[in-house]
C-alpha cells in the first residue's frame, strides 16, 4: 500500500514540473524511462506512453478470453442426458410389454415398432411419406414467414394497426388450428390449397407475433442512440430497429415452424384423398384405419423425430448464433 | 437550414463565433394545466474548441438541456442553435449496437454521416486508433471491458464528425481507475481533435478535472446558477491540489442550491 503511495506523490511532482513548464529541481526517478522533470516534449511523450501502457493492462485485465467447449464435454453435457433420457423410456415401453399390461395388438413392444419402421423402409416408402409431409410444412412455413413478417412489422409500427387487429392477432393464436380444417375443406376441397390454408392460419400468427414483441422489446436507448447518429425512418428500421428485434422474432419463427408442423399433421390426418399425396398424418391415420397399432406408433415417432430435427438442426443453431454473438448466451 | 448543411462546419463556427448556442431555453413536462418546469430560462453559448461541463444535483435537468442540443427533444420556450447541425452524444451506457462489432458500430455511424462505402473501414480503424483499440474492429461489444466500450462510443460519437460532441455522464458507470485513464484519454483526444465538448456530471472533481468552464445549474427548475473559469493548466491530474481547491469551492456553492430545497 505504502509503495503504491509513493509512486502517486512522485508521479504528482512530476506533473506538477510539467505543468508549469519549470524544470527546477531534478525529479525522482519516474518508471524506466528515466529522471522526470525533464520539461517540454520528453515529459509528455512518456506521460503519453505511460497512459498507453496503463490502458493496455487494464484493457487486458477486464478482458474476458472466451473458451470453447471440447468436444468430450459436449458429448458428456450434451448428447449423454437425452440418450439415458430415451434408453429409460424405452426400458419402461419393454417393461410394460412384457408384463402385458395391454393386450398386444394395443401395445406393441419397441422392437415391433421398429421393425414396423424398418418395413416401410423396404417397401422405399418411408423416405417419400415423410418428405411429402416435410416439403409441405416447408414451403407452407416459407409463406407464413413471407405474409407474417410484414405483418408483424405493421402491427408493431403502426398503432391504428395494432388497435385493429392486434388482439385478434393473439387470439388466433390459441385457437387450434385444426379448427380451420373443416372450413378449408368446404372451401378448397380435398386439395393442397386446404392445406396450405391451415398451415398459414396456424403460423402466421406466431410469426407476427414474435416479431411485434421483439419490436416492442427493443430497448429504448437503442433507438436514441440511432437517431443521434442520423439512422432513423427507414434507415432506423433497417439498421436499428429490425437487427434489435431479431431474437423475438427468431422465437417466434421456432413457435411458427411448430404450429405449422402441427397444422399439418391435423390437415393430414383429416383430410385423405387420392389426390393427394400421402404424408406421415395420412400414414397415421391409416395405422388406426388397418388397427396397426404399431403403425401408429411408429407414424407418432416420425412425426416428433422430424419435429425435433428441424429445431435442432435450423432453429437451434440459428438461435444460439445470435444469442452467442450479442453476449447473451450465457454459457455453464 | 438548407445553407447550414452546405457549409463546412469549421468556417459556420468562426462566423458564428459558437459551437452551440443555447437561448433563453425553457422546458416543462407534463400535461397542460399541471405542468412541471424543468428548465428555466437557460442560455449557456459554447464557444469553439471549448470545453463546458455542466454540473448540477438530480433534478437540475442537465440530461433534458443535453437532450435538447442533440434535437432528440424540443425546447418548449427559446431556441438553440448547433452550426453544421446535428451534434453526436454520448450516453452513460455505451449504447453500442450489439449485433454489431465495434468497428461496424463506427462504420454505421460513418454511413450514417454519408461517407463512400469504400472509405468506411481505413476511417474507423483510424479512430479505434485513436482511442487507442487499434486491433479491435472485430470485437464483439461484449467481449470488450466497461472502459473498452465507452471508447468505442467515444470513437462512434466523433465519428459523426460533428463540431459539438456531447456527453452524458459517460464515465459514471466505471471503476475510479478507469475513469481516471478515460479522463486523460478524453483530454488528449479533445486536445488533438478541434471539437467542442459540452459535458454532463454530477461529479464536481469530474468537472473540474476535465473543463475549461463549469456551470452550476440549481434543481427545479434548472437555472444557470454560477459559473466559473477553470484555469488550471492541462494536463490536469483529479488529485491535484489545484482541482482540489476550487472543487471545495464549488462543492460549498452545489451543497446551497442543494439545502435550499429541504427549507420548503
Amino acid at each position: 500500500m505504502a509503495n503504491t503511495e509513493t509512486t502517486g506523490s512522485a508521479r504528482e511532482r512530476h506533473r506538477t514540473g510539467r505543468d508549469t513548464a519549470d524544470s527546477g529541481a531534478p525529479g525522482p526517478v519516474n518508471g524506466p524511462g528515466g529522471p522526470g522533470g525533464n520539461g517540454g516534449s520528453d515529459g509528455n511523450g512518456q506521460a503519453a506512453s505511460d497512459l498507453a501502457g496503463l490502458e493496455a493492462g487494464l484493457d487486458a485485465l477486464d478482458s474476458k478470453s472466451a473458451a470453447r467447449t471440447s468436444l468430450g464435454r459436449v458429448l458428456l453435457t450434451k448428447v449423454l442426458p437425452p440418450v439415458v433420457a430415451i434408453a429409460l423410456v424405452l426400458l419402461l415401453w419393454q417393461l410394460a410389454f412384457a408384463l402385458e399390461l395391454k393386450e398386444d395388438y394395443q401395445l406393441p413392444s419397441p422392437l415391433q415398432v421398429g421393425s414396423a419402421i424398418g418395413d416401410l423402409w423396404l417397401k422405399g416408402t418411408l423416405l417419400e411419406v415423410i418428405w411429402t409431409s416435410v416439403s409441405r410444412g416447408l414451403l407452407g412455413f416459407g409463406i407464413a414467414i413471407v405474409i407474417g413478417t410484414p405483418l408483424g412489422l405493421l402491427v408493431g409500427k403502426v398503432w391504428f394497426v395494432r388497435a385493429a387487429i392486434g388482439p385478434i392477432l393473439t387470439g388466433l393464436q390459441s385457437l387450434p388450428s385444426v379448427a380451420w380444417v373443416p372450413a378449408a375443406i368446404i372451401w378448397f376441397g380435398l386439395s393442397d390449397a386446404m392445406i396450405y390454408t391451415v398451415i398459414l392460419l396456424g403460423a402466421v400468427p406466431s410469426i407476427a407475433n414474435g416479431l411485434v414483441s421483439g419490436l416492442d422489446q427493443v430497448p429504448p436507448l437503442y433507438r436514441r442512440a440511432g437517431r443521434v447518429i442520423g439512422a432513423t425512418g427507414l434507415a432506423g428500421v433497417r439498421h436499428v430497429l429490425l437487427p434489435a428485434s431479431l431474437p423475438g422474432y427468431l422465437a417466434g419463427l421456432k413457435q411458427g415452424w411448430a404450429f405449422a408442423w402441427r397444422s399439418l399433421m391435423a390437415a393430414e390426418i383429416i383430410a385423405r384423398s387420392p389426390d393427394l399425396g400421402a404424408g406421415l398424418g395420412q400414414l397415421l391415420e391409416n395405422g388406426r384405419g388397418n388397427q396397426d397399432m404399431a403403425m401408429v406408433l411408429s407414424a407418432i415417432l416420425l412425426i416428433l423425430i422430424v419435429g425435433i430435427a428441424i429445431d435442432l438442426l435450423v432453429f437451434a443453431p440459428l438461435e444460439r448464433r445470435v444469442l452467442r454473438s450479442r453476449g447473451l448466451l450465457v454459457s455453464r | 437550414m438548407a445553407t447550414a448543411l452546405l457549409k463546412a462546419p469549421v468556417d459556420e463556427q468562426t462566423e458564428h463565433g459558437y459551437a452551440a448556442r443555447i437561448d433563453h431555453v425553457s422546458k416543462s413536462f407534463g400535461r397542460q394545466g399541471e405542468q412541471q418546469l424543468v428548465l428555466d430560462d437557460i442560455s449557456l453559448d459554447v464557444a469553439p474548441g471549448e470545453f463546458v461541463t455542466l454540473l448540477g444535483a438530480s433534478g437540475c435537468g442537465k440530461s433534458t438541456l443535453l437532450n435538447l442540443v442533440a434535437g432528440l427533444d424540443r425546447p418548449s420556450a427559446g431556441s438553440i442553435h448547433v452550426p453544421g447541425g446535428r451534434a453526436a452524444l454520448m450516453f452513460q451506457e455505451h449504447a453500442l449496437f450489439p449485433w454489431l462489432t465495434a468497428g461496424k458500430n463506427i462504420e454505421l455511424a460513418l454511413k450514417m454521416r454519408g461517407l463512400p462505402k469504400g472509405e468506411r473501414r481505413a476511417e474507423a480503424e483510424r479512430l479505434l486508433e485513436l482511442v487507442r483499440l487499434q486491433g479491435a474492429h472485430g470485437k464483439r461489444v461484449h467481449e470488450l471491458s466497461g472502459g473498452m466500450r465507452q471508447r468505442v462510443a467515444l470513437a462512434r460519437a466523433l465519428a459523426q464528425d460533428s463540431q459539438l460532441l456531447l456527453m452524458d455522464e459517460p464515465f459514471a458507470a466505471l471503476d475510479a481507475i478507469t475513469r481516471d485513464v478515460l479522463h486523460e484519454e478524453l483530454t488528449r483526444i479533445w486536445r488533438e481533435t478541434d471539437v467542442s465538448v459540452l459535458f454532463v456530471t454530477h461529479n464536481v472533481r469530474e468537472a473540474v478535472r476535465l473543463a475549461q468552464r463549469v456551470v452550476l445549474l440549481s434543481s427545479r427548475p434548472g437555472r444557470i446558477a454560477r459559473e466559473w473559469r477553470v484555469d488550471i493548466p492541462q494536463p490536469r491530474r483529479i488529485e491535484d491540489a489545484a482541482v482540489a481547491q476550487l472543487s471545495v469551492e464549488i462543492t460549498e456553492e452545489l451543497r446551497g442550491e442543494i439545502r435550499r430545497h429541504g427549507q420548503h
